[in-house]
């Protein structure tokens, strides 16, 4: 299990020539190869917040996936908290996504028709913790995130600001090193944005919870610390802010 | 995860989506309740069916009075009585018969003093039971001696002492036909419908004597109604056929070439378009049972795909926060069994509810057996269940990033 708060200097993210690329069929039995990423050697240290920008196309999305463990990189070596994914199982990989890494998605992807409380009782049910504990502990960070008065409602109940916070309490219920967020103030307006930036800055700096946020807004990458660029595929620009 | 907890994930993934839920039980509960019913219609109009050839008897034949010519003018069959006792008699003296009943009846009202009913009087000889292969439930047939003497006694049919006696015992007790007492001697076993509707059990039996002399008043002394005849075996159908016709045009003094005025039907024939129009029916009902099955089948298959894009989704979002391959599979086999239980139990209670009723209501014959009903229920929760598990396994065995975009 990784610590929360391990040494600074250590790497919890280390890729190196990291590739991915789709074959598209043209229809005509002919096969294009498209190149997503080319060569990504990135290193994100514990208690870093980093903002990956790009535009649409630029590979930032695929990035983060192949990062969280939710998709597998054609070639390149990916090292998270030093262990090789590429040699993980589907069920360590499954682990991992459960106790290390908290996600936070654009479109919220929580669970339709399950109450906000049960929502972010879910991944501490599948890391063995019992079914009362379980929501206990999910009260506790609704709580923290101020939608206790919600818990009991379901997602499409709630504005899109409170979705993202009970994601946001959800992705930090298994106590995760690393939280990687795929563009969670996308769907949101200014001020809430803002309000969810703030909470990402809290986590960091209190927790010493590791961040890694997709954006294209500017505003939002400058509430981090260190700024990522991808273009077409390849990063160009990598610099604390 | 442990086991409990995925058992209580699933139930709770049912509850919350009712709608889902209901209309995949829908299907099920259709698909089941249409076989059972069907396959429950069909067997019982098959052994209904098989009941009414079993209570004619077998190997019989039925000689009734055939049509007739005066004067240029004919006259339909059974109009005339041609056929006597002495016939009956002679034609039991045939080498390939086995047994003679002929058989006399009129229809009148019966008294038992406290309640009466009008049904058939039937005067007939002892044999004729045998014929027939019909026993007595309670007290006897009336006896040779009987026959002789002209005795004033009489056998019952269960409807007759239904409406009759009620739940009373009618053997020893008196009933008046035409005014006159005749001493209950006997009741018979239920036979049920003829092949043709009629209710067998409502009629009465007399010596065929004693209705001759004091019930029937015939114009023609000594004539009878019709006259059954058994053959020794099913092969000795067809000599006895030959030999009655022969026996008959011979006792009548028919000319060669003249029409006979007698007909004599094979009942066996009859027995066999019966079974064969049973076997056709059954086979019909079998058929719309398997498409009762296959749109059931395909209604829960439609719920299933349908909810499997949302499902995916879902699929996807579990394996993000840390759901592996295995708790998937497991909920999701869960919710299919939960489902194909619930849905498939119901779907026989209904099933056999409604036969019950159609029973009931159209006054039919139904059969269940535990073999149509396990046959509903498991091609039902088959089809459930493999519908219900195969989308899963497939978006479990995705990348989680290609469950989640799925749309």
């Amino acid at each position: 299990m990784m610590p929360a708060r391990p040494d600074p200097s250590a790497a919890l993210i280390r890729t190196e020539n990291l590739c991915k690329s789709y074959h598209l069929d043209t229809g005509n039995g002919g096969v294009v190869e498209n190149q997503i990423l080319h060569d990504i050697n990135l290193t994100i240290h514990y208690g870093e917040f980093v903002a990956i920008m790009g535009q649409s196309g630029s590979g930032k999305s695929t990035l983060m996936n192949i990062l969280g463990c939710l998709d597998t990189p054609t070639s390149g070596q990916y090292w998270l908290a030093e262990r090789n994914v590429a040699a993980l199982s589907g069920d360590e990989l499954a682990q991992i996504r459960n106790i290390s890494i908290g996600f936070v998605f654009q479109g919220f992807n929580l669970l339709k028709r399950m109450s906000a409380l049960d929502n972010v009782a879910t991944p501490l049910l599948y890391a063995g913790t019992n079914r009362s504990d379980s929501r206990m502990r999910a009260m506790e960070l609704l709580r923290q995130t101020g939608l206790e008065k919600f818990s009991g409602h379901q997602p499409a109940q709630l504005s899109g600001g409170q979705q993202q916070r009970v994601a946001i309490s959800r992705a930090l219920i298994n106590r995760p090193p690393l939280i990687l967020a795929d563009e969670p103030t996308g769907n949101l307006d200014t001020q809430t944005s803002h309000e969810i930036m703030t909470l990402f800055e809290q986590l960091n700096r209190e927790q010493g919870i590791t961040i890694v946020l997709i954006t294209h807004e500017e505003d939002i990458a400058a509430c981090t610390r260190r700024l990522v660029r991808l273009k077409d595929g390849h990063i160009v620009h990598d610099a604390l802010v | 995860m442990s086991l409990l907890t995925i058992i209580g994930e699933a139930l709770r993934a049912l509850r919350l989506n009712r709608l889902r839920t209901g209309l995949t039980m829908l299907g099920m509960i259709i698909g089941v309740a249409a076989v059972v019913l069907m396959l429950a219609i069909g067997q019982g109009t098959q052994t209904t069916i098989n009941q009414a050839i079993t209570s004619m008897g077998s190997n019989l034949f039925i000689v009734m009075p055939g049509s007739s010519s005066s004067g240029g003018m004919r006259i339909g069959g059974g109009s005339i009585q041609t056929l006597t006792l002495g016939d009956a008699q002679a034609m039991a003296g045939l080498a390939p018969v086995k047994a003679v009943a002929p058989v006399l009846m009129t229809s009148t009202q019966l008294n038992s003093g406290i309640s009466n009913w009008s049904t058939s009087v039937t005067g007939v000889t002892p044999d004729f039971f045998s014929v027939r292969n019909w026993n007595v439930d309670d007290g006897n047939i009336f006896s040779e001696a009987d026959m002789r003497s002209a005795a004033r006694v009489v056998v019952l049919g269960q409807t007759v002492v239904r409406n009759l006696f009620n739940a009373e015992d009618p053997v020893g007790k008196t009933i008046r036909i035409k005014n006159k007492p005749f001493l209950v001697v006997g009741v018979l076993a239920a036979k049920g419908q003829s092949l043709d509707g009629r209710d067998q059990d409502d009629t009465v039996y007399i010596p065929l004597t004693t209705g001759q002399r004091q019930i029937f008043g015939n114009q023609f002394p000594g004539t009878v109604r019709f006259i059954m005849a058994q053959a020794r075996s099913a092969a000795d159908m067809e000599e006895a056929e030959t030999e009655i016709n022969r026996l008959l045009r011979q006792r009548h003094r028919i000319q060669e070439g003249m029409e006979n005025d007698f007909t004599v039907r094979n009942l066996a024939a009859a027995a066999a378009v019966a079974t064969s129009a049973a076997k056709v029916m059954s086979l019909m009902l079998g058929a719309i049972a398997s498409v009762s099955l296959l749109v059931g089948g395909i209604g829960i298959m439609n719920i299933m795909l349908v909810s499997v894009t949302e499902r995916t989704r879902e699929i996807g979002i579990r394996m993000a926060i840390g759901a592996n391959r295995q708790s998937i599979l497991t909920q999701f086999l869960l919710e299919a069994l939960v489902i194909c239980i619930i849905g498939g139990l119901t779907g026989v209670a209904i099933g056999i509810g409604s036969a019950w009723a159609v029973s009931k209501m159209a006054d039919m014959v139904v059969v269940i057996t535990l073999g149509m009903v396990g046959l509903a229920f498991a091609f039902a929760a088959g089809v459930g269940i493999f519908f219900g598990f195969y989308p899963a396994r497939k978006a479990a065995s995705m990348k989680p990033v290609d469950a989640l975009r799925y749309e």
